[in-house]
């Protein structure tokens, strides 16, 4: 993958599978720290404690299409490249939490990249789907769901002039976060 | 359009939203899937549906359906576009944001396949 984001959309591909209804996205960076993390939390069916041994092996899938499954190993092997790693907690029925930490400052963290892209897309192909995101830079927070949305913008949310508009502002809201321009 | 910069402007946006639903007569006329498993995603599905997103707003297009497939097994093919009109679902292969363009104009709302880049039907 080559930015954050599109892992971020990977594995929340994975909760959509699981059948989530609601998703918490949080990503925390801080300087202090020298942190990067992204959270992503499900409610979706979860894992027993034998798949969940099973995820960092790239031969196990889920899935009837092919024989691979690559999302998750190789954002474990990134995440150990950069000082970091990804950690898996998850109760059966309950919900599932996949935490990926990354030191800030080391120099092959990949770029976080187009979030707003990975949010609108979410939001376009699962309009059903609670999701909550939110981003947390040194002391700077802005959070947004898809219900907030839903409630400004009714029945409507779905339309691509929404969503288009959905991503320009979240573009806006994480450029401030950033300390604008 | 001007840039979005609170919820409130969102608001706004709602009233114009509601009027374009308003005109949309009946079901759903086409249905768009995009593949999405990790394949997809790194072989550019994400962009791909960014650009049908903003070709079907410019086209003021909306008895339409995005539906997400995960991986449909066509990992070689990825990014892969199906799109169901007609009663006919026909899948695009390889698909770059400059092509998800013209399938839209083409057949999404013309109902003119683009047979070159068709790589299954159903």
């Amino acid at each position: 993958m080559k930015e954050l984001s599109l892992n971020i959309l990977d594995i929340i591909e994975n909760s959509l599978k699981a059948k989530a209804k609601n998703i918490e996205l949080t990503i925390v960076e801080d300087d202090s720290k020298d942190l990067l993390l992204i959270e992503i939390k499900d409610d979706g069916v979860g894992m027993d404690e034998a798949l969940l041994k099973e995820v960092f092996d790239p031969f196990m899938t889920t899935s009837k299409n092919k024989k691979v499954g690559l999302g998750i190993p190789l954002l474990k092997l990134e995440a150990e490249l950069c000082d970091g790693g990804v950690f898996i907690e998850s109760k059966m029925g309950l919900e599932t939490i996949v935490k990926v930490y990354f030191k800030k400052s080391h120099i092959d963290v990949p770029p976080l990249g187009d979030l707003p892209a990975t949010i609108v897309s979410i939001i376009a192909t699962h309009p059903e789907v609670n999701l909550k995101f939110k981003h947390v830079v040194n002391n700077r927070t802005f959070e947004i769901s898809t219900e907030d949305l839903r409630k400004t913008c009714e029945e409507s949310l779905c339309t691509p002039l929404v969503l288009n508009s959905i991503k320009t502002f979240l573009e806006e809201k994480i450029k401030e976060l950033h300390g604008g321009v | 359009m001007d840039k979005i910069k609170s919820i409130e402007d969102l608001r706004k946006l709602r009233e114009q939203a509601k009027a374009f639903l308003r005109t949309r007569q009946g079901e759903v006329k086409v249905k768009i899937y995009i593949s999405m498993g990790t394949v997809g995603i790194a072989a550019g599905s994400r962009d791909v549906l960014l650009v049908i997103l903003d070709e079907l707003q410019k086209r003021n297009f909306t008895d339409v359906q995005i539906i997400e497939r995960g991986s449909m097994g066509l990992d070689v093919e990825e990014p892969v576009v199906g799109v169901d009109r007609d009663g006919v679902v026909v899948y695009y292969g390889h698909v770059t944001p400059e092509m998800a363009r013209q399938i839209v104009a083409s057949h999404v709302i013309n109902g003119q396949i683009i047979s070159d880049w068709v790589i299954a039907k159903e």
